[in-house]
């Protein structure tokens, strides 16, 4: 039950963008077109569901105070936590990378619609931010897990929701200082007051 | 001026330290080519610190320090970087960069260093910085390339220090702390809840960027 109510806060009470602003630059750039979001904000779902997790194991046996007494009694007094930027974005890179080759190897289809966007997913900052936030708030491995998906899709919510009003915007008359990014950081806020209601729900 | 023409070699070398081209390295991003109003960069990390000036300050302060050392690393580098694993090559030295600048603050700033918990850290994937490296340091020369992180630093620096500005004076009358409202006769300034939480950073940043738009006749289509 406690995971339930953890990946229902991260999908939408603590949502990456509405709540931590984390992922707002290709949350910008790539939602002006619902089917172009559809594909990144799956594969930034994938991609969360699988580092958070292998995040938490690097940090658990090896970053952490401690960590590394596994490997014998001379090695528990090591703190290796200041390692933990330059290790989670070599996961993330490598993940990423690994999701590319497969998608290029299986669906070549799906791989030529997303193409550039791959790349993109590994200085996205809702991916590093959600394996730093694991390590910060000390989740079990279940907890990171559901945490990661849940911001995954929290993340796919948003930009799908962007995407499909930006493409109605389209038709609208807009004065020119504020077309493009300045009426979609409007939309944002507006989108973000929507979402602070969900803060309501007790869980 | 018009010997450059003749010998433009022997110009090109006897370069100003800060000749009008340099200048337009730090005078551009400012304005014109601001990174987060016109290039849409870097908004990612940047807007959650902005509740108040004083961690937003040490973050801009983090950013112009990551953009100058990291430009000019791969920029004297960049002529042995393969250019097939050049990304993981600028992510592992804006790292290590991020990584000093997050253990001094929690050695000399623990206070400012708890308020701004991941978001430090958040800087390697701070679109500016990647964006620079691959726009500007991987083809340009040490000096150019750190007065390019400069000039990018302290464009991304004033937006998000006018955004605190307005944000922590609206979310609770104060500036760094002191009682701005309070000393210029609004004791009883009611403080606007939705300036502090998220919503608040997107419509002002919307303003921000209405108002130097409609300034520079930047239509984007």
């Amino acid at each position: 039950m406690d995971l339930l109510n953890l990946g229902i806060k991260s999908i939408f009470i603590e949502n990456m963008v509405f709540s931590y602003f984390l992922g707002m630059c290709s949350f910008l750039a790539v939602s002006k077109k619902v089917s172009t979001a559809f594909g990144l904000g799956l594969a930034v779902v994938f991609v969360l569901g699988i580092t958070v997790p292998m995040n938490w194991l690097l940090n658990e046996f090896v970053l952490n105070e401690g960590a590394l007494s596994w490997l014998g009694a001379d090695f528990a007094e090591i703190d290796l936590s200041f390692l933990r930027f330059i290790m989670f974005i070599a996961i993330i890179a490598a993940m990423v990378q690994l999701v590319e080759m497969t998608i290029e190897k299986f669906s070549p289809s799906l791989y030529g619609s997303l193409g550039i966007f791959l790349p993109l997913i590994a200085v996205n900052c809702a991916i590093l931010g959600s394996s730093l936030f694991m390590a910060q708030r000390d989740y079990t491995i279940g907890e990171a897990t559901v945490f990661g998906f849940g911001s995954g899709t929290g993340f796919f919510l948003a930009i799908i929701a962007l995407a499909a009003i930006r493409e109605k915007l389209r038709y609208s008359n807009v004065p020119d200082g504020l077309k493009g990014l300045g009426i979609t950081m409007f939309i944002t806020g507006l989108m973000g007051i929507a979402f602070m209601s969900f803060m309501g729900i007790s869980i | 001026m018009s010997t450059e023409t003749v010998e433009a070699p022997v110009a090109k070398e006897s370069e100003a330290l800060l000749s009008k081209r340099r200048k337009k390295f730090i005078t551009d991003p400012l304005n014109d080519d601001n990174p987060i109003t016109v290039q849409v960069l870097g908004i990612c990390s940047a807007l959650a610190v902005t509740t108040q000036m004083k961690p937003t300050m040490v973050m801009a302060l983090s950013v112009i320090f990551v953009m100058i050392f990291s430009n000019l690393i791969i920029s004297l580098l960049r002529n042995a970087i393969p250019g097939r694993v050049r990304i993981i090559v600028q992510l592992a030295i804006v790292a290590t960069l991020v990584t000093l600048v997050n253990e001094v603050l929690k050695a000399y700033a623990f206070d400012v260093y708890k308020q701004l918990s991941v978001f430090i850290g958040l800087i390697i994937t701070n679109c500016i910085v990647m964006g620079r490296l691959e726009a500007f340091a991987l083809g340009n020369k040490p000096y150019d390339s750190v007065l390019d992180g400069l000039g990018s630093g302290l464009g991304y620096s004033w937006i998000i220090l006018v955004v605190a500005f307005f944000r922590e004076l609206w979310g609770s009358g104060k500036v760094f702390g002191y009682d701005l409202m309070g000393a210029i006769g609004f004791e009883n300034f009611a403080a606007n809840g939705l300036m502090v939480s998220p919503v608040g950073a997107f419509i002002v940043l919307g303003f921000i960027i209405w108002v130097m738009r409609a300034r520079s006749g930047y239509v984007e289509h």
